[in-house]
Parts: C-alpha cells; structure tokens; sequence
C-alpha cells in the first residue's frame, strides 16, 4: 500500500553563503512514522521549515495530499494539515492546558469566549491520547513529557494529516519516552502521517517504519527500518564505508604510560545529564570523547570543568579524592576548557585579541593583580606568532576575526595558564580546513610536551586520527573504551551496537 | 597605541567618543551664536563666576551619578535607586550634623559607607537573588525615599553647618569646590578601574557572562561591588545636594537624576547591553546633559516644558551613536566613516 500524502522533490534552499539543500527529496505515507537523519548541518532542520512553511524553498515542489502546497507560514502550514511539534515546547507554561490546547482558536460567541465549550474540546483533544487531566491546570504544574503530549494535543486538534516531531524526546526519560511512543503508534494506527527527527537511533528503530537520510544538504536515500542495519545507516550518515577500515595511526606513540593519572573519574555521573561515565586520563595522552550528538560528549565536559557538577561518583586529580563544584576550582587544579559554543561561552565579541587571550589568566591572578601592559602585549604577541593568528593587530576586536582564528586565540587563552588537562570541546568544528590542522598538529606537540588532553569531536575521523584512547559515549551514558589498535569502525560498531543492558 | 596621537584618535574612533563631543561643541556654538553671555567669566574675589562655571557646578551630580552608573551599565545592569540614596545619604548627614558633634570627615565616612551598603544590597538582590537589575534596584528606588522619611522623621531638616555648607557650595583653586569632588572622583574610579584588572572583568562580565564565569573570574564580586560603587557615588551626590539647600528635602533631593544619569552614560558611548565602557564619554555626556538644561533656562524656556527639547537632542545625540543610522546618513558622514 502506497499512499502517499506528501511528496516533495528536488528542494533546494540556499543562505547567503551556503547551500543548505541542494536537490533534496522525501516521501510521506499515510499511516507510518517516518524518520528524518542526518548528521548536524546535514539539512534536517532546513528541510522541515520549509515543509512547515517556516522558510520558503528556493526551488522544487511539495505536492501534499495530491495538490501542490506553498506554505508561507507555520500557520499557513496548519491550515493545509501540517502541524508541527518544535523541539523547545512552545505553550505558555501560566495558562491552563486547555487555555494552551485551544489558543488562537478558543471558540468564541460574539467576542466572548465559550470557555465550557473550550474546555470540552480540549478534553476530547487529550483523550484521543489516551490522557484524562484535569485542563483547568496550569501547565507549568505538569512535567516536561506532559507538556509535550500537551504540544502534540494541541498540534492534531486542527484537521491535521501530518505531523511533525522535531527532537521531541531529548528532556524525556525512558518512560516517558515509551509512553509517547504508545500514543505516536496508536496516531499511526489511525492513518496520521508521522515525520520524527531524533539523534537517539535507538529510537529511530523502536518506533518508525521508514527513514530518509541527508548528508550536507544532499538527499543520501529513503530506506525501510527494518532492512537498514545500524551500521550501514551510520555510514550513510557519516558518507564513508564502515567496513573499510582505514590504516590505524601509530596508537602507541600517542598513549604514554603514566602510573598515577592525572584525572580518574569513576562512576561519575550527573543526574539527567550525563553518566556514569569511567575515565583516566594521563600526562601526555589525548583521549578522544567518540558519539553521536546528544550522546552526553558536551555534558560530560562540563562535569569535569565543574560547570554542572557530578553528583555521583569519584573524581580523583593527581591520585587525590576531590570535587570541582565551580570552574574556577577546576582552573586552579590546572583543567582549561574551549567550550564548544564559541560565540555564547567562549569569546568576549568587543573585547580585544589581547583581552580575550589573557583573560583567564587574569581571572586567576585576581582583580587587584592586575597583567602588566608589557606582559599582556607580549603575550598576546608571542600566541599570535606561534599559532598564526591571524589578526590585523592585538588591539583588533576578536568579533573581527575569522572562526578558526578566535578558536586559536580561546586555545592560546588557555595555553597561556600552561594547564594540565585541557578539554577541548570541538575545536575544529565550522573553521576552515587550513585551521583545523594547524589545531590538530599543536594537539599533538601539547601532548608531547606532556599535556594531558580529553578531545571531543563529533567528526569520528579526526578523534581516531587525534586521539591514543577514545572512550565512547551513546544515549548520555559510557558504551565502551578503545584503546591500542582502534579505528573508525570499531569506534562506529560501539556506537551502533543496541542496547545489551536492557 | 603607544603614540600618544593614536590613542587620541583612537578615543574618536573606537570608544565613539566623537559625536558626543560633537554634539557639546554644536550646543555651544549655537550658545556662541545666539546668546554670546554663555561663555562670559568673570573673577570675583578671586571665585571664577559664569555660565559655564554653573554647568560644571550644576553637573557635578550627574557627572558623579555618571561614574558609578558606567560601571554599574557597563557590566549590563542598571542603577535606578541612585536618587533615592542620594535622598537617603543626604538626610542621614543633615541629621548628623544638626544631632551630633561629629567631625564632617566622620559624617562623610558614615555617608559613603552608608551608600556603599545600600549599592552592595541592590548587589546582593542582582547576584545570589538572580533578579533582574531594573526590577532590583527598582525596589530600593522606590522604598528610598521612605526610608530617608523615616531618617528625618518627615521632616525638612535645615542646617548651618559650616564644612557641610562648604562641601557643595565652597570655592577651591578659584573654581566650586563641587569639581575638585568630580576630579577626584574620576581620577579614583579611572585608577581604580584601568590600573587594576576591575576595568578588564566588568567589561567582559558585560559582555560575555558565561564565558566570563567559565575562565573563573569573580562575576559576582565583580557585580556587587560595581553596585555599591555606585552607591558611593550617589552618596556624594546627595551629600552635595543637601549642601546646595541647606537642607534635607527627603522628596525632592536628586528626584529624576537617575534617568539623566542613564542618559550621560549612554549619550558619552557606553551600550546599555554591557560590555566596554567610557568614563570620559559618560562625563562629556554628563555636560552635555546639563548644557542643554542650562542654555534651555538662559533662554527663558518655562521649566515645564524644558524636557521636551531635551528629549530631541537625547534622542539625535543615541541615533549619532547608531553606526547604522550614520551609514544612513550617507554624504561626507558615510565617506568619513569608512574612510577611518
């Protein structure tokens, strides 16, 4: 059975400077879930915008329920039966859940509201997902995963045919999870189309029937589920073969043998973010920090830089039992951290190359201590040089500099501390190739030097090529570590492996 | 930035410190034009007298408010209970002054340290209480004034104290005292901030708080003591205030000044978002403020309609500020800003 609801064919959508799509297709069913994959940057969020009419499409066709569609707006999107679920819950969290459920379409009489009449409606909207609440509550009184049946509620109360679910299960637990999957089956059941867009591929397999995949803007191909086994569904995400496994980086050299570690976590873990997660990491090694987006890589950073800190498990620095509850105790042990958001946790945009770069040394000399402007200019001078920043002086604002080179001033920033452990939360990620080497080479000298360096990247290429040791994450918890004679493959068959433990 | 010359051009160029100086320069070229008395002094026992004279004396106030409002601004917060504790401050002294033999120096000490607490309060609400500036410092505004009620027993306390008269109504070097206070003043919160990393941390707590945190510098510290900086800073003010009437006034003292203080900030340069910040651009736009009130009164403007030129010019001097508007502009402006 064929029946297809909606059709789009050779989409292409360009911004000023990158071609998000190019060429792309996807074909929805009535009565099936649907799974939309890819890589970050692959195109998935581009694509559904433009199917709910958030962007419009440079060219291609949508054809829905067998006439061509052009939505303009989400709400243009509504009224042709495209309703949409977006990952942040967007519902007033002070108004009652039927109030949440009917807005912008309360049933009114003459101007005045028919609140019983609202009521009811929103009543029989939750129960056609099997709930029975009371819809005078206010919303904010319900959990997370509540709201979000509240979103899809709402969502399938106007004539809808298709639905669309973008990361709707990354703040729910398992039950949680499985609950909204009974609901999504049962729609399904009754003939709604569903498109769900998640990183969990756990869940991809529990749940959908079909998938498209994307990489780089470019349509990969539409597969059933069940005869797409998980590792050739990574290797289309990731665009390489899986099997071919590429000559193993001489490991040896890279893992040196210390007694004493310099960082030992055990067991350590963080309630609803990330664990427990097992980790040594010695002077002179680089551990690589292998998973998919949303495995718990950026979490399990911050746990060690005491941004969010452990609440479970043992942290030892040095052999020594200890907690980092702030990162300014986690800098005085010798840890620098390059965040991965560059622009909202990294650089200070006014603030000059040269304030940006001794700004954590600073930070750990105190207010009154101030850097001499001798120092501080020579420095920011000798970081320039031997990382080739480049910059049109030391005075530039660092906003005025190109991505790769403010990675290389937030790296110089922490070189300058001459720390330990640095983590490095993917430093190559959205710089340019010239760039990322140069990073990649001084990796490697900092490690010889005797640096110890946990490596996160979500380019599963570069964190073999970088690292002696990778430790690998699925689903916010540790999978496996791979240590000596590792690559890409054995790294992707930790990850693609279903869960054992359950 | 070593050449003397740059830096200089850099205060034009980068700190957008030019078109505030500009727009003083355009009000007293319009003073020069049409009422030339603007610019006369005159020596008088030995006590510079004049219209200009007036507007340093008359914005010493501002120009103090300005101080600790740049700091306050420049870490992406803002200070609305300056008037009040100036209120607050004011009617402590005069209460000091008229019950007590304390010395003066003690009762400034007292006044300052008092305005120090009440900054490092609204501190305390902005840093461990998470609320947001405007609403935090909004409850001291508005409580203020009662508190200095209470201080006075709702009284207008008078006064004839010497030094305290002298304090805001008192020549030194030829000039009111009032501006060797301002003097001071900069030079201290120049020094303060500029010789020690204070400068460094607030700007980039302003700018990128997260960051900020995550190379583990002290933003809260850094905060509060922003705050109760500009508690100090309000405490003088009120201090000189009270001075000017001979007279705690617990309702009127430094009524409104708050938002001119705001406005000096952000005329001389310093984004209302945090971040870099001008001490000099928010004392050019302190004067630039009470130039305006000023030559409005030289001109016989009743006072009741006065905020409605000075809104105009507040309004030109922001969009002056916007790179975008003098893009818009275009002509000599847009050449000449590229050209730089």
């Amino acid at each position: 059975m064929s029946d297809v609801l909606l059709s789009a064919r050779e989409i292409t959508k360009s911004f000023p400077g990158v071609k998000a799509l190019a060429g792309v297709q996807i074909e929805l069913r009535r009565g099936e879930i649907h799974a939309l994959l890819g890589e970050n940057g692959a195109g998935k969020s581009t694509l559904i915008k433009i199917i709910t009419g958030v962007y419009q499409r440079d060219s291609g066709t949508i054809q829905f329920a067998g006439r061509e569609i052009h939505p303009r707006s989400p709400k243009d999107a509504e009224a042709c039966g495209i309703s949409t679920v977006f990952q942040e819950v967007n519902l007033i969290p002070t108004l009652s859940l039927a109030e949440n459920v009917m807005l912008g379409r309360l049933p009114r009489r003459c101007g005045i509201i028919q609140w019983r009449a609202a009521r009811a409606q929103a009543r029989r909207a939750l129960a056609r997902l099997g709930l029975d609440l009371d819809v005078s509550r206010a919303l904010q009184s319900c959990s997370i995963a509540l709201q979000q049946m509240v979103a899809i509620a709402r969502a399938l109360d106007v004539k809808c045919e298709l639905l669309v679910l973008d990361e709707p299960t990354s703040s729910l637990d398992e039950q949680e999870v499985a609950a909204l999957f009974t609901v999504l089956r049962k729609l399904r059941d009754d003939g709604l189309a569903i498109l769900f867009v998640s990183h969990f591929l756990d869940q991809i397999y529990a749940l959908t029937d079909r998938m498209t995949v994307l990489r780089n803007g470019t349509f990969v191909g539409e597969y059933a589920t069940a005869a797409l086994p998980r590792l050739e569904l990574l290797g289309k995400m990731l665009g390489r073969k899986v099997e071919a496994a590429q000559a193993a980086p001489t490991a040896s050299a890279k893992t040196a043998g210390a007694e004493t570690p310099l960082l030992d976590a055990r067991d350590l873990g963080r309630c609803g973010s990330v664990g427990p997660i097992h980790l040594r990491i010695s002077a002179g090694e680089v551990v690589g920090l292998a998973g998919l987006l949303g495995s718990g890589r950026t979490e399990t950073a911050r746990m060690l830089f005491g941004i969010d800190p452990h609440e479970s498990g043992e942290l030892r620095i040095g052999g020594e039992r200890t907690a980092l509850r702030t990162p300014g105790e986690a800098i005085r042990r010798g840890f620098g951290f390059c965040s991965e958001d560059r622009k909202v946790e990294g650089i200070f945009p006014h603030l000059s190359v040269r304030e940006n770069l001794v700004f954590a040394m600073q930070a750990s000399r105190g207010p009154l201590r101030r850097i001499p402007a001798a120092e501080q200019a020579q420095l920011a001078d000798h970081y320039i040089r031997a990382l080739n920043i480049k910059t049109a002086s030391a005075e530039t604002p660092i906003r005025n500099l190109s991505g790769g080179n403010q990675q290389k001033v937030l790296l110089a920033r922490w070189l300058a501390m001459q720390p330990k452990l640095i983590i490095l939360d993917e430093p190559t990620r959205g710089i340019d190739v010239g760039a990322k080497e140069e990073i990649e080479k001084l990796i490697e000298t900092l490690r010889a030097k005797g640096m110890a360096v946990l490596f996160i990247s979500s380019e599963l290429e570069e964190v073999v090529r970088v690292s002696g040791r990778v430790v690998v994450l699925r689903d916010r918890k540790q999978v496996g570590e791979l240590d000596g004679d590792f690559d890409e493959s054995r790294v992707l068959q930790m990850i693609a492996q279903p869960h054992a433990d359950e | 930035m070593n050449d003397p010359l740059a830096k200089v051009k850099g205060w034009f160029t980068g700190g957008g410190l030019l078109w505030p100086v500009l727009s003083l320069a355009a009000l007293l070229a319009f003073n020069l034009a049409y009422q030339p008395a603007f610019f006369r002094v005159v020596i008088q026992d030995g006590h510079l007298y004049g219209t200009l004279v007036d507007v340093l004396n008359q914005g010493a106030k501002v120009m103090l408010l300005a101080l600790g409002m740049t700091l306050v601004i420049g870490t992406g917060g803002v200070d609305l209970s300056v008037g009040s504790v100036m209120a607050i401050t004011g009617a402590l002294a005069a209460l000091l002054v008229t019950t007590t033999a304390l010395p003066f120096v003690a009762v400034l000490a007292l006044c300052v340290l008092a305005g120090a607490a009440l900054g490092a309060w609204n501190g305390l609400l902005v840093t461990r209480l998470r609320i947001q500036p405007i609403i935090a410092t909004l409850i001291l505004m508005v409580v203020g004034r009662g508190i200095a009620m209470l201080i006075t027993d709702g009284q207008i306390v008078t006064f004839e104290h010497p030094t305290f008269v002298f304090f805001g109504n008192g020549h030194f070097l030829g000039l009111p005292f009032t501006v060797t206070i301002v003097a001071l003043a900069f030079a201290a919160t120049a020094l303060l901030t500029r010789r020690t990393a204070i400068g460094l941390f607030i700007e980039a707590a302003g700018d990128n708080e997260t960051a900020s945190r995550f190379c583990g510098a002290p933003v809260r510290l850094v905060k509060v003591l922003v705050y109760a900086f500009s508690g100090v800073c309000a405490a003088l003010a009120g201090l000189i205030a009270t001075s000017n009437i001979k007279a705690a006034d617990s309702s009127r003292v430094g009524e409104l000044m708050e938002l001119d203080a705001i406005f000096a900030v952000l005329v001389g340069g310093t984004a209302l978002t945090g971040g870099r910040f001008t001490l000099v651009g928010s004392i050019v736009g302190a004067l630039l403020i009470q130039t305006l009130t000023t030559t409005m009164y030289n001109l016989g403007m009743p006072p009741a309609i006065a905020p409605v030129p000075k809104a105009v010019v507040i309004l030109l001097a922001c969009l002056l500020q916007s790179p975008i508007f003098r893009a818009q502009l275009g002509g000599i402006f847009a050449r000449r800003t590229t050209a730089e």
